[in-house]
């Protein structure tokens, strides 16, 4: 079936088998493989991507559902050279390591943080909850959270 | 030693991670994210029982298949049908039998990966099912069931020091305890992944998230015939291994190989969660009984040790975990008569190996809790007869080794226990009677050998290649599998050369590029690869200097020109061979490893004495590293440690059951999620070491080896219940049933999801 969707702020048309999962439209088809798979079961939030602004599991959504929709990827993110506020808090607080886990965390960083420009240190921990990373212990996740909410209103 | 710490100027500063910007933009490229062009997609067949005769193997009916390209057995292999490092024990595809779960069958190869699923499903399989054996301590006894035809011994190590009998008759006081710990899963959160392609010479190229190249290499070599010259061995980027990505991915290399071979196309192999869950390798469950002798002044005369470790279906790297463990086993205490046996046995359980502690959190759990239990029965603070034992400088370890290096222990004990005010919460606690919610706070410390020690040659290359523009490739054998070795090595070569680290370009490791550098384990890769970068940056200092001394105030591209233009290579080979160690596998002893590092963790807890549930409400950790390379690194890798050790302590738990695991995928199996991480504060002690690169030594194990005893040394503290087996189920204690586990994740209840 055809479907056509925002992705990554262009309009995208595709045609695409019934039962395909977005995640495999978004790796496969359209070689986005920024967008990882970690355990296709909804689980552990590394194929996180926004669908109309709030993080979704990608590996649980079947590409169909995206029709007429707005999807953004950890590829959208950049605008031209410059990287998203919360992509460059994810470096500089050194919240990177094997960055398997990394793309969705920045994603569900950045709908956290649209939502709530001010979170309390309780209101990240459940924010990102959803996301597992085994590398970080989830400091200088935390860490890059703030910091992000920082360079977001630098910019404002 | 101290000065030159104000001389280094990238060492021990805050460096953004190499490859940072790449992993941040989605623009790393994981072996799952790799296509060759033309590929089909494997499929493996798994066993259908954990320990079973193979009568027939049936392909029939999939080879008849339309899109279906190739079904490999043990039939189609060329070379050798058994692999492994130290006993080659293993199989590609079953041969006569299966001996776990997670025994590969047959692969199929296909047009998509949807139709390899299904269509291995058509192969045939006739089994005979054997009895299982799933408890390694039944594993010895004469009417076991055997895993292989000589037994299920895997090894046996021992260590002898002093005459615990006549220790033991010195005593005032006799203590006996028995711990155990649980299997647990690495949960690297990149499954496993390879693609493999022919080349034009007659060998095989294969890409993929492997640890350990050289010993993959030469599994691949000997399962598919070929001289090593003609397997290349790619490594992609790593999504984490912790230890688990070696025989693991090894066996999907040989597999995709045999496949590619036999449809003359390349081979993509990616495992599901479920596949990785299934087929992996764990860390090893450990049965330990203790039994120490001291004195009422609480002076250790002896300590008798008894281990059995659960090595499952294979051997993989259970000989070595296991002597880790001999070696470490009485923990960093002097004792004077030391007896202890580690036997790891064969069972029909999923087969272990190496994990981030290899064969050290174990042990320190059994022996840190035994210590604290000790101070128990003598009236005095845990951490006075800590302080009472541990080693001091020049002191004899159990082995008979002399520890000629700064042994900063004591400071360690003494700082974090001033920090977190240990005594008096200590104190406290003891005396809380709460029923609703109880504090309590604990400590652990260890001590433990760099690099692989006795175990095997411990050598490793760094190439570092100047270009003419003054930029630099560095490369080595030594891989970067998350844990940020790019960086710490960048790090080295930047200080070497006097250069800023974004000149550096750090390329993966290629097995027909690099010289073997053994394996990236045993937090061996900042201490070996960073002396290797080291030498490598003086030889091409060495030859600069020649050809432009007297033209002082150069900057370093102009002198890399000058270099070129007079015909200077500047391309160096830097190595590295690590001091001599001696270890008498007879008699059990000699000079294990040849330097130590040191740590201490203190838990604050919280306990909920209705429901039963702990939770870590602070943590300190302190390390000494000999020296920081990189600071953001290396808090990364104690934050990191401590989340993990959290799990181990009290969430994860791979239980199977007749050898058939429990667990799927992360629905089930738990780990440490943000929701339950408590404040950390992280300290490094810098006690340069001479063997370490600008005194650097190793980190990434020392972090989560003895986070377990201290939380359930907090636990006691806080219940008065000690708890001897990991993990902490403090339920079935407090209220004699365990709690349901909630079906949701935290983060779905938090976003409303039902
Ligand atoms: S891959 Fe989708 S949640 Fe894990
Ligand atoms: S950085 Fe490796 S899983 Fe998060």
């Amino acid at each position: 079936m055809k479907i056509k969707f925002i992705l990554n702020g262009k309009k995208t048309v595709v045609d695409v088998p019934g039962g395909m999962r977005l995640i495999d439209l978004l790796r496969e088809k359209l070689n986005l493989t920024g967008t990882r798979e970690g355990c296709g079961k909804g689980e552990c939030g590394a194929c996180t991507v926004l669908l109309d602004g709030k993080p979704v599991n990608s590996c649980l959504i079947l590409a169909a559902q995206v029709d007429g929709r707005d999807i953004l990827t950890i590829e959208g993110l950049q605008k031209g050279d410059s990287l998203d506020p919360v992509q460059r808090a994810y470096i500089d607080t050194a919240a990177v390591q094997c960055g398997f886990c990394t793309s969705g965390f920045i994603l569900a960083t950045k709908s956290l943080l649209n939502e709530n420009p001010d979170p309390l240190d309780e209101e990240i921990k459940r924010g990102i909850a959803g996301n597992l990373c085994r590398c970080t212990g989830y400091a200088k996740i935390f860490d890059a959270v703030k910091t992000a909410a920082e360079y977001i209103k630098e910019e404002n | 030693m101290a000065d030159e710490k104000d001389k280094l100027k990238v060492v021990g500063t805050r460096v953004i991670r190499t490859d940072a910007f790449d992993k941040v933009t989605g623009r790393t490229r994981y072996s799952a994210d790799v296509n060759a062009v033309g590929q089909l997609f494997g499929s493996v067949l798994h066993s259908e029982y954990p320990h079973a005769e193979i009568l027939e193997i049936d392909t029939s009916e999939v080879e008849r298949l339309e899109g279906v390209r190739a079904v490999v057995t043990r039939e189609d292999i060329p070379g050798a049908k058994y692999f492994g490092g130290v006993i080659p024990n293993q199989t590609v595809f079953a041969v006569d039998k299966v001996r776990y779960y997670g025994d590969g069958i047959s692969a199929v190869a296909a047009d998509t990966p949807e139709l390899a699923e299904a269509a291995k499903l058509l192969i045939k399989v006739k089994y005979k099912p054997l009895p299982v054996l799933s408890d390694a301590r039944e594993g010895l006894r004469a009417d076991a069931p055997k895993v292989f035809p000589e037994g299920n011994l895997c090894k046996h190590h021992k260590v002898r020091k002093g005459n615990v009998e006549k220790g033991f008759a010195e005593a005032d006081l006799i203590i006996e305890r028995e711990y155990s710990t649980q299997r647990i899963e690495h949960s690297y959160l990149e499954p496993e992944a390879v693609v493999a392609e022919l080349s034009e010479d007659g060998g095989i190229k294969i890409i993929g998230s492997i640890q350990n190249l050289f010993s993959a290499r030469r599994a691949v070599a000997s399962v598919l015939n070929l001289p090593l010259n003609k397997v290349r061995l790619i490594q992609a980027p790593l999504g984490g291994s912790f230890g688990g990505k070696d025989e693991a991915v090894t066996v999907l290399f040989c597999r995709a190989a045999l496949l590619a071979i036999k449809c003359g196309r390349p081979i993509k192999l990616v495992n599901s969660r479920e596949d990785s869950f299934r087929e992996s390798y764990k860390r090893h469950p450990y049965f330990m009984r203790y039994k120490a002798g001291v004195k009422s002044d609480g002076t250790f005369t002896a300590m008798e040790i008894d281990i059995t470790a659960d090595a499952g279906a294979y051997a993989s790297m259970s000989p070595f975990v296991t002597w880790r463990s001999v070696v470490q086993a009485t923990g960093p205490y002097r004792v004077p008569n030391v007896k202890t046996d580690v036997r790891a046995v064969y069972t029909n359980n999923n087969y272990t190996g190496a994990m981030r502690g290899f064969g050290s959190p174990q042990v320190n759990f059994a022996v840190e809790s035994f210590i604290d239990e000790i101070a128990e029965e003598l009236g005095i603070n845990p951490l006075e007869l800590r302080l009472k034992n541990a080693f001091v400088d020049g002191d004899i370890t159990a082995t008979g080794q002399k520890l000629n290096h700064k042994v900063s222990l004591g400071e360690a004990l003494k700082t974090i226990a001033e920090r977190s005010d240990f005594v008096s919460k200590w104190e406290t606690s003891r005396k809380s009677s709460s029923r609703d919610v109880r504090k309590g706070i604990g400590i652990s410390c260890s001590y433990r050998g760099v690099s692989l020690g006795a175990e095997g040659t411990d050598a490793a290359s760094v190439l570092v290649s100047i270009q003419s523009d003054g930029s630099v490739i560095v490369e080595t054998g030594l891989v970067d599998m998350g844990q940020g070795a790019a960086t710490a090595i960048s790090i080295i070569v930047a200080e070497g050369l006097g250069i800023d680290i974004e000149k550096i370009h750090f390329l993966n490791a290629d097995t027909s590029r690099v010289p073997d550098s053994g394996p990236t384990v045993a937090s061996r890769t900042t201490i070996m690869a960073g002396n290797a970068a080291k030498n490598a940056c003086e030889i091409l200092n060495e030859r600069i200097k020649r050809v432009v001394s007297g033209e002082k105030d150069l900057g370093f591209e102009e002198k890399v020109a000058i270099c070129f233009r007079e015909g200077i290579s500047l391309y160096a080979v830097g190595h590295y061979k690590s001091p001599k160690t001696t270890w008498d596998e007879e008699n059990g002893y000699g000079d294990a490893y040849f330097t130590f590092v040191y740590g201490a963790n203190i838990s604050e807890v919280e306990v909920d004495m209705r429901t039963g549930k702990a939770k870590v409400d602070k943590f300190y950790a302190i390390h000494d590293v000999g020296r920081v390379v990189s600071l953001s690194g290396a808090e990364g890798q104690v934050y990191g440690g401590v989340a993990m050790g959290m799990g181990y302590a009290l969430l994860e738990d791979f239980h199977q059951t007749d050898g058939i695991p429990d667990f799927k995928n992360f629905d089930e199996y738990l780990l440490t999620t943000a929701a339950d991480i408590p404040k950390m504060e992280v300290e490094f002690l810098q006690n340069p070491d001479k063997a370490g690169p600008y005194g650097a030594k190793s980190l990434g194990e020392p972090s989560t080896e003895i986070v377990a005893p201290a939380i359930a040394n907090a636990v006691y503290n806080a219940t008065g219940k000690r708890i001897r087996n990991l993990p902490l189920t403090l339920e079935r204690v407090l209220i004699g049933r365990e709690l349901v586990r909630p079906s949701k994740r935290g983060s779905e209840i938090a976003r409303g999801e039902k």
